[in-house]
């Protein structure tokens, strides 16, 4: 990536999770960080989130969930991105991730897993130093 | 007036004998962003009026308490928000907590059933049960209290926009055990305006889902009496970020909205008032919670009498539940938060809740286990029976601080008031997203303090270690999705559906003029109609929401 492109992330909040303090705080932190960022709102499904990454063309995804539904909706996510042919976007998943879960994530494609507590300029390090574009 | 004189005098000399550059920090601020002084005197207070601004407890203004003898007549009830799983599951734990001396349950429902969508729907997928009791018909509901007597206990029933459908199903599975309407006790959240505000789970646009509201108040106003209504919700919006003034004002706005549009339904306002109530944060600023709620109980019995007329006592008497604050609970050394949750319930009490939920100290990493919802149950008898907190009430009254706080909390929230009225009242702020943008602000402004270590949190800004967290968590088993769907498919197989059809398209009808819907959802529900197909009928007239994403 050249020094001049401005990095552009899109942060989601899949299923019915509510919680999204977390995903807007961390939406502004990255901004404020000079990045280009879209936020989904809540209650996305899998094709509401490949959809808006094929418009966007984001070179990060950061998704935020609390509500548990973390394994059953990230592999969908994952796997609709590549039927789209979609492989240079980093996916990142945040939010009450236990560890024993992490193993299974990062299969599918899948790195992060930031809880309670991060300090945010952690996160905007780690898509700085992440993204596969 | 000499001695205040004297007092600021021989203030002014102190203050100037110990200079602030000595102290820790520049300026003490509380979470609500109020600069807090080094001493209070009567000075500060001055203008107090014991008669006017205090009063006894059980009297106006309430700013004492809501009870004349509060803990020493009756301790508030101990009532640990608990659902996860199957109806079966929570069932379970329901009776492990009574066992253990709970004293009223508190249901929390899966996403699944707060949005009003099936088990079967692809959009329930991952979420079943997962944070909290899946329920989709009377038949979950049925085996949810199984056993456990609904005239003897009182439940709080943490629910939304399809309020009305479980409460139905409440009066219908308590009428299976043969016990009828005026008999029951307990709480429906109801509080819709939060969940714009904050919360996010709502179905309808705002003015419908008002009608359902006022529907289910004028119900219960003529039919399950002993009913609590709405508990109007200040939790949530400050677990979104809020500060604690923005969560008493917004709270108490929202309060102040429910009871006019009853009143303009033609509901006389001491008939439902004493039956609302509402539902605070306990956060970790101590003496900023303990005013909150004393600064609550004023402004609303204020409003109450003067603005709306209200004249019975129980109109003009807030009554609150209390949550200690789920979002100071660190996953870093989660241990410390059992002290957290001891001083958030001790401030609770101390500023005389109803009642109280404890957090559960691995709250940070899942839904309690049942050794941690033990000991958070065991950190509220302790401070009940232990401390002598409840011998005497509203002990920190008369001191300097904790009055001028009371008072600069009201002051603060008439401010939001103000904004709010001119900006039209609670539903035009909202689809302005006012209230959207000063938590959003707020709760940046907070991370940002954390971050710069303005404010402390102990393991996660300072004192840290990299120790690996090792409490035992629970996990709900992927089974349980299996399961509720199986059960839904049966129900649907068993049930007579020209019955259903015909309830739901009755429910349609009124639903399109102006009668009260409550009786039309009892018919369904007995009929054993899924929450999401009534939702999907009424969604087929009142519409849905969106919100703008704004961060």
């Amino acid at each position: 990536m050249s020094k001049d492109k401005i990095i552009k992330v899109l942060v989601c909040k899949p299923g019915l999770d509510g919680h999204d303090r977390g995903a807007k705080v961390l939406a502004r932190a990255l901004r404020d960080a000079g990045m280009e960022v879209i936020y989904t709102g809540i209650h996305q499904t899998p094709d509401d989130i490949v959809n808006t990454v094929i418009q966007e063309d984001p070179d990060a995804v950061m998704l935020s969930i609390l509500s548990g539904s973390h394994n059953a909706l990230c592999p969908i996510i994952m796997q609709k991105l590549k039927d789209q042919g979609i492989d240079d976007v980093l996916v990142a998943v945040g939010g009450i991730i236990p560890d024993e879960d992490k193993p299974f994530l990062e299969e599918q494609g899948l790195k992060g897993f930031y809880g309670p507590g991060t300090n945010l300029s952690t996160i905007v390090e780690f898509v700085k130093n992440n993204l596969k574009r | 007036m000499a001695e205040f004189d004297k007092i600021k005098e021989d203030m002014e000399e102190w203050q100037n004998s110990y200079p602030t550059k000595k102290e820790r920090r520049k300026s003490f601020k509380n979470l609500s962003d109020i600069e807090i002084k080094r001493l209070y005197t009567p000075n500060d207070v001055k203008e107090l009026n014991y008669e006017l601004d205090l009063g006894f407890p059980g009297q106006y203004p309430f700013t004492r308490g809501a009870y004349p003898n509060m803990y020493r007549g009756r301790l508030w009830t101990m009532r640990q928000f608990a659902g996860f799983g199957t109806a079966e599951q929570t069932n379970n734990r329901y009776k492990f907590l009574i066992e253990h001396g709970q004293t009223g349950l508190s249901v929390a429902f899966s996403l699944h059933t707060i949005y009003g969508i099936e088990a079967t729907d692809q959009k329930a997928l991952g979420e079943i049960g997962k944070e909290g009791v899946a329920i989709d018909t009377l038949k979950d509901m049925e085996t949810l209290f199984d056993g456990i007597d609904l005239s003897k206990i009182s439940t709080s029933m943490t629910i939304n926009a399809p309020a009305s459908i479980l409460l139905a199903m409440y009066i219908v599975t308590a009428e299976k055990q043969g016990h009828s309407p005026e008999q029951l006790r307990g709480t429906i959240q109801n509080d819709i305006l939060k969940e714009y505000i904050a919360q996010k789970s709502w179905i309808y646009p705002p003015e419908p889902s008002m009608r359902l509201i006022v529907d289910t108040i004028e119900y219960c106003t003529n039919h399950v009496p002993q009913w609590y209504t709405i508990s109007i919700s200040g939790y949530h919006i400050r677990e979104a970020g809020s500060t604690a003034v923005q969560e008493l004002a917004f709270t108490l706005a929202d309060g102040f909205a429910y009871v006019e549009a009853a009143i303009e339904r033609g509901l006389d306002v001491d008939a439902f008032a004493p039956r609302l109530s509402f539902f605070f944060n306990s956060h970790n600023n101590f003496f900023e919670e303990v005013c909150k709620y004393r600064a609550a109980r004023r402004i609303w019995a204020k409003h109450m009498k003067n603005k709306y007329g209200a004249k019975k006592p129980e109109s003009l008497r807030l009554r609150f539940h209390t949550q200690t604050a789920g979002v100071s609970l660190t996953a870093q050394e989660p241990e410390n938060n059992m002290v957290r949750v001891t001083l958030q319930g001790l401030a609770a009490v101390l500023g005389g809740t109803q009642s109280l939920h404890t957090n559960s100290f691995d709250e940070a990493l899942c839904l309690p286990t049942e050794n941690a919802v033990k000991i958070a149950l065991r950190t509220q008898q302790i401070i009940a029976h232990e401390s002598g907190v409840t011998d005497t009430v509203d002990p920190l009254a008369g001191s300097y601080y904790v009055e001028w706080l009371t008072n600069k909390m009201e002051e603060e929230a008439e401010n939001y008031f103000q904004q709010i009225d001119e900006l039209g009242g609670v539903i035009p702020a909202i689809k302005a997203n006012f209230f959207q943008k000063e938590i959003a602000n707020a709760s940046y402004k907070y991370q940002q303090e954390i971050e710069n270590r303005e404010r402390t949190i102990v393991a996660v800004n300072q004192y840290q270690q990299k120790e690996p967290c090792t409490v035992p968590l629970l996990k709900i088993d992927e089974e349980v999705a299996k399961e509720q769907v199986n059960t839904l498919i049966k129900i649907k197989q068993e049930r007579d559906n020209d019955k259903i059809q015909e309830n739901l398209l009755k429910l349609k009808e009124a639903a399109k003029g102006t009668e009260n819907l409550m009786p039309y959802i009892m018919d369904a529900i007995r009929a054993y109609a899924s929450i999401g197909e009534i939702i999907n009928t009424l969604k087929e007239v009142f519409g849905t929401y969106f919100e703008d994403s704004i961060f």
